[in-house]
């Protein structure tokens, strides 16, 4: 199967602590991936490498066939999109956020579009306007998922998206994942809950900086 | 300008005012004394060499040797400005680039409006105005800049991750930025004439000029204050912003405090 993934001997070094060491690893096309390990272990670290959020310190990340550094950043994170574990919404109403992905595109705000993934989140359409301070936590990440797959990247890697979220939050947030995988987004989420991880392809254990297995 | 009183002895007996000062912090115990004297013999020394060559840049009429006096300006001017950086790469280049279009665009206007001459006594006192006043406008938009990063990192972090260019990324701090550099110069505007008669319009006032006559200059100043922090807020912003970015337009989390 075609690989989007190739680590070969990567590390991550910040200051004279040494994150990540010689990871190797592929990840195939079209996967839904977990990535556990314990608080500290490096998940984190090696999600953000792979969406060129922090560069490596040695080693290298091929992604679709090349090199991460060959790929022009901005269009490489519309392909390879992150989504945070706390997000923050920004300025003053949810609008200006779901119009950030069209900003970044310089395209116009699509409102049928944008109404369609609230539903698909079990928002209705006036959060279009409501202010960032009156939604919830739950709500925000939801909103800030619809930020990362409105137009939907090849992948998408989560970092523990779903942590400190109620049980309904989390099963949306699930759905949501599960359906972006099934029309083939690559799905990587680090995760502590036993429950994603059965519903996922595959698993990586990642221990003192280190793959356990894929 | 027979109202110009002041002389060495005058002046000797005005030092009675920094006495006051002196006092206060003896009294007060806040340990500021040292400073107080520090700044006093600095400005005593530092003017009175600046106003012996001024007299003789006045006395020469020289056009090389008034554009010396604008280049030291200059360059004085952006390496306090760089050092308000504070940790901003390339924070003395951006203001030098900065202080020398803002000064030499508006002392440009200046003098091809016929607002001022092209002689020594007007250009330097007016260079050392404009680059003064840049300075600190440069000053306040790293310190705006530096602050906002600091504060608004995830945001930045998102933003990115969505796929933004870094300007996108940045745009919010960038325009807070300028606008905190222009901010104070537009607020004194405002209350000019009603709070404070400005250096420049008080000045031709004592040396006898007709107040009406001063206003003019006053508002001249005005009108170039207002584009020369403009000028300078908005070219050092451009720059700095770029600075807290790495070349594959990630943040630098080195210069987030």
């Amino acid at each position: 199967m075609e690989k989007v993934f190739e680590v070969h001997d990567l590390s991550y070094t910040a200051g004279d602590k040494e994150i990540l060491k010689h990871i190797n690893l592929e990840i195939e096309k079209g996967k839904y991936i977990t990535v556990i390990g314990p608080s500290g272990s490096g998940k984190s670290t090696l999600m953000r490498i792979l969406a060129s959020m922090i560069s490596a310190t040695s080693g290298e990340v091929i992604f679709d066939g090349k090199r991460i550094e060959t790929y022009e950043p901005t269009t490489y994170r519309q392909r390879v999109s992150y989504a945070f574990q706390q997000p923050t919404l920004f300025g003053k109403t949810v609008r200006e956020n779901l119009n950030f992905p069209f900003e970044v595109r310089n395209l116009e705000f699509d409102e049928g579009k944008v109404k369609q993934y609230l539903k698909m989140v079990n928002l209705d359409e006036s959060y279009i306007d409501k202010s960032v301070n009156d939604v919830s936590g739950g709500e925000k990440q939801r909103i800030a998922l619809i930020r990362n797959l409105i137009f939907p990247p090849e992948v998408l890697i989560t970092d523990e998206v779903t942590a400190g979220l109620d049980v309904e939050n989390k099963t949306i947030v699930h759905e949501m994942l599960q359906q972006f995988n099934q029309q083939g987004v690559t799905i990587l989420r680090v995760t502590h809950d036993e429950s994603e991880i059965e519903a996922s392809h595959d698993t990586i254990t990642i221990k003192d900086g280190m793959v356990q297995n894929v | 300008m027979s109202n110009l009183t002041v002389s060495n002895s005058t002046l000797m007996l005005g030092f009675v005012l920094v006495l006051v000062a002196l006092v206060i912090g003896y009294f007060e115990k806040l340990q500021i004394n040292k400073d107080i004297l520090i700044g006093v013999i600095r400005a005593i020394v530092q003017l009175s060499i600046v106003g012996y060559i001024l007299k003789f840049v006045i006395k020469a009429d020289d056009i090389w040797l008034t554009a010396a006096c604008f280049v030291i300006i200059v360059i004085n001017a952006s390496y306090n400005a760089g050092k308000r950086g504070n940790g901003i790469p390339k924070a003395f280049q951006s203001s030098l680039l900065a202080i020398f279009v803002g000064t030499t665009i508006t002392l440009g206007t200046l003098v091809l409006t016929g607002s001022i001459k092209f002689i020594p006594e007007q250009i330097v006192p007016v260079t050392g105005m404009i680059a003064s006043n840049i300075m600190v406008a440069i000053g306040l938009c790293y310190r705006n800049m530096k602050q906002t990063f600091t504060d608004r990192h995830q945001q930045i972090l998102e933003k990115l991750a969505l796929g933004a260019d870094v300007k996108l990324a940045s745009l919010d701090i960038l325009r807070d930025s300028i606008k905190s550099g222009m901010q104070p110069t537009i607020d004194s505007i405002k209350t000019l004439g009603l709070v404070s008669l400005p250096g420049m319009m008080s000045g031709l006032i004592f040396a006898g000029v007709d107040p009406v006559k001063a206003i003019k200059y006053q508002i001249m100043v005005t009108f170039m204050l207002l584009a020369s922090t403009g000028l300078g807020s908005i070219i050092s912003c451009y720059l700095g912003y770029r600075q807290f970015f790495n070349e594959r337009k990630q943040l630098r989390n080195e210069l987030i405090s």
